[in-house]
């Protein structure tokens, strides 16, 4: 019995973390988001050289065939140092949905390309948990038509996993004919998203397993999402407790005072268990499959909650300074708001895990 | 990531398990806290003993079972009970908060006095701790003793004493040092409470219960040797008790049980056209405090494995009292709030529902956020201990503030 992490886990956490330590200090990252496309090379070649993006990739296509709990643990730390790099679509789902339900020929092609580096894939799912504005894609006769919003990594994909209305995927190219793609822009400077308007774009089904790998796709993503939240929570409120302990009014620390240290507490109080919960969520994705969709539901809407709290308690620490851009205490608060929302927010979610549990007919 | 306990810890389940079926029907209702323990309640607690099911860790000289310590048995057996909610044997104040500290603090002429029949529920305890000016800051009790023919002579007043109008004795703070600093002036005394000059009065709560009492002394006259650890130590002998307390009230079986009744009754009630389930609003609070209740239990099996490799059990520790008394109140406001109108009954009116034991459990724990060191004085812990954050200024400085601020009106004070 060891509920935690290995010492490979833990010696995983601290590379990541010092890797990202050197090469993305908050001025990069602030460099970056001014740009048009922020995504940073320097921190990108950084991570690949640590294996990042072959981790969910199977060994014997030049993978390191790990595990979701050892992405969990590279997600957090890429959110505790707001790194302006891909990482869910490109090196979580994209390596997932061409697993388990590619072909030979598909996962011949693609993986090894993505475990190098060479290759990244943006994924589109979000109509597959709510349709918004009109968006959904429909496919006949291998074309697609129709339109997907939200697709993850969506800057610099070299072809992006689409779920059309039935739930199936389809690999399309990004440069295929009747595609047209159209940046989002968010609050979150740090990560890219797209539309995908198709007209007659060609593309290549995943096997058609009515829906399960798509369902496999939102709850490992959505544990990538709460990692997420929880590298981005611990660094606001590790900001907030420092802060207070340097900051005096009225001649005192203001982490003195009780109304600022209660707030301090009660961050790290609703914080707390929600690695734990992370850490059991992307652990059942790959050893407790038939617990992994619902309680990827509860990791992701709890750490949704509780790190609103605390993005605006830690704001609220640092007082007017905390409103500022000097600080850029708003990268975390805009991290902590993408994966909030992000393939479903917390009552959305919610939805789900009672209908997972027979308490509701459908989604 | 390993979360089996191994083969022999699966065996060890099985036969839980099996004693749990066989014997179950021995087992008494789950117990009133405040009352002495029925005659099925102490003969079930003995047959737990005998079996090693409680007091499993209590050597056999002091009538426990005398297993060694085994953390992942100890969760077992927790889990199995909870699990099918069959009682796990007398849980008191003599039995969680006594007991440990005579094992690590009493001489063994009081281990072996006191222990077994505190166990077997022939001695029942009640503490007196806090006092009504002496709640969160204990050590400012006043309750004291002075030293009269080679006896203490106790005067004073002790208030939230559960189980008082029902206890044999008291485990008991008081200040015998006058002349020595605040918390080397106290005395933990060990008294019969048939002793002439104790006075209970039920202490009624906003339940309707008297679930505590208060307690007053008049020249309660003490031997000199019914003390535990030495005269002036008896703020370090309660501290070792207190830990116990604590991790008493963060029960995750306890959470999970709570949340399973609430499931329940959500799925048996009607709302109008459905079940309280069916209703989107309701159902999405369950859905979330479902989620929090999951957080605190992986929360509890990260420091079980904590405690396992011998390390602290850190910040995922310091916030289970904290985290857990404020779910399990909101588990209640949420059963109170999915049966309606009817969640106003009480008092065994036509229509209640579970003799008004949701609204008991929702003012009742309410308590419970408040006793056992209050939710404020949980921030400050978690606060100062957790995050090491800057204590509050000496106290001197403040009443030297209090002093030159004294006169002016009192929204004009600064805001702490």
């Amino acid at each position: 019995m060891d509920f935690g992490l290995s010492k490979d886990q833990q010696m995983l956490r601290d590379a990541v973390a010092r890797c990202l330590a050197d090469t993305c200090p908050l001025d990069h990252v602030r460099e970056c988001a001014e740009r048009d496309n922020p995504l940073s090379d320097k921190v990108l070649r950084a991570v690949q050289d640590l294996g990042i993006p072959g981790m969910l990739v199977p060994e014997e296509h030049g993978g390191l065939g790990m595990t979701l709990l050892d992405a969990a643990i590279v997600a957090e730390q890429l959110a505790y140092a707001v790194a302006p790099v891909p990482f869910l679509a490109s090196h979580v789902l994209a390596p997932i949905a061409l697993s388990e339900a590619g072909s030979e020929e598909q996962k011949a092609h693609w993986l090894p390309k993505i475990a190098s580096g060479e290759a990244r894939i943006g994924v589109a799912i979000s109509e597959t948990i709510e349709v918004r504005d009109g968006a959904g894609v429909s496919s006949a006769a291998g074309k697609l038509n129709g339109t997907a919003l939200f697709a993850i990594d969506f800057e610099g994909a070299d072809a992006f996993i689409v779920a059309d209305s039935g739930g199936r995927l389809h690999l399309v190219g990004a440069k295929a004919s009747g595609l047209k793609a159209i940046a989002l822009t968010t609050i979150d400077r740090t990560r890219c998203v797209g539309e995908l308007r198709f007209d007659g774009a060609e593309a290549e089904p995943l096997a058609d397993d009515r829906g399960a790998t798509v369902a496999r796709l939102r709850a490992a993503g959505r544990v990538i999402l709460a990692a997420d939240s929880l590298g981005a929570g611990q660094a606001m409120i590790e900001k907030a407790v420092d802060y207070a302990g340097q900051r005096e009014q009225f001649g005192r620390l203001i982490g003195s005072f009780q109304a600022v240290k209660h707030m301090c507490a009660e961050m790290a109080a609703r914080h707390e268990p929600c690695r734990s919960l992370v850490w059991y969520a992307a652990h059942a994705f790959d050893a407790v499959p038939k617990e992994a969709s619902l309680v990827a539901c509860h990791a992701k809407s709890h750490t949704g909650e509780v790190h609103r709290f605390v993005a605006r308690t830690s704001t609220e620490v640092h007082g007017g300074m905390g409103f500022t851009d000097l600080i850029g205490l708003h990268y975390w608060f805009k991290r902590i708001g993408f994966d909030r929302q992000v393939l479903g927010g917390p009552e959305t979610v919610r939805a789900e895990a009672a209908a997972l549990q027979g308490w509701i007919k459908a989604a | 990531m390993d979360l089996e306990y191994g083969p022999d810890y699966d065996v060890f389940r099985k036969q839980v398990r099996a004693f749990i079926e066989a014997h179950s029907h021995l087992a008494p209702p789950s117990s009133d806290r405040a009352a002495r323990p029925s005659s099925k309640a102490v003969e079930w607690q003995k047959l737990l003993i005998e079996h090693g099911y409680t007091a499993r860790t209590i050597p056999q000289e002091y009538g426990g079972f005398g297993a060694e310590p085994d953390i992942l048995q100890s969760r077992i057996i927790a889990g199995e009970f909870a699990r099918a909610r069959v009682s796990g044997g007398l849980s008191n104040q003599g039995i969680s908060m006594f007991v440990p500290t005579l094992l690590e603090l009493g001489t063994e002429e009081q281990k072996l006095r006191w222990i077994e029949p505190t166990l077997k529920g022939d001695v029942v305890w009640c503490q007196g701790y806090s006092e009504p000016s002496a709640g969160s800051d204990l050590a400012n009790l006043k309750t004291r003793a002075h030293i009269e023919n080679g006896e203490f002579v106790v005067n004073g007043q002790k208030i939230w004493t559960s189980t008082a109008k029902h206890a044999d004795m008291i485990f008991c703070l008081v200040r015998t040092e006058p002349d020595a600093p605040k918390h080397g002036s106290i005395s933990y005394l060990i008294f019969s409470m048939d002793t002439p000059g104790i006075e209970v009065r039920p202490l009624k709560t906003m339940t309707g219960h008297a679930e505590f009492n208060e307690v007053f002394f008049t020249d309660v006259r003490v031997p000199l040797d019914q003390i535990v650890g030495q005269r002036g130590q008896g703020w370090f002998v309660a501290n070792a008790t207190l830990g116990h307390e604590r991790g008493m009230l963060g029960d995750p079986d306890a959470l999970e049980n709570r949340l399973q009744a609430l499931i329940a009754l959500m799925q048996e009630e009607h709302l109008g056209q459905g079940r309280a389930i069916d209703n989107p609003v309701l159902r999405d609070r369950l859905v979330a405090l479902q989620a929090e209740v999951a957080a605190m239990k992986y929360n509890g099996m990260r420091i079980l494995s904590n405690s396992l490799r011998g390390e602290p059990g850190g910040m995922a520790k310091l916030i289970v009292k904290l985290q857990s008394c404020e779910l399990a109140h909101q588990i209640s406001a949420l059963a109170i709030d999915a049966i309606g109108e009817l969640g106003i009954l009480y008092h065994n009116s036509p229509r209640e529902r579970e003799g008004g034991a949701w609204q008991w459990n929702y003012m009742f724990q309410l308590g419970l956020i408040i006793g056992g060191g209050t939710a404020q004085i949980q921030k400050n812990i978690i606060a100062e201990r957790g995050l090491e954050m800057p204590r509050e200024p000496k106290l001197a400085k403040i009443s030297d503030a209090a002093k030159a601020t004294a006169d002016m009106p009192r929204h004009k004070q600064g805001s702490a």
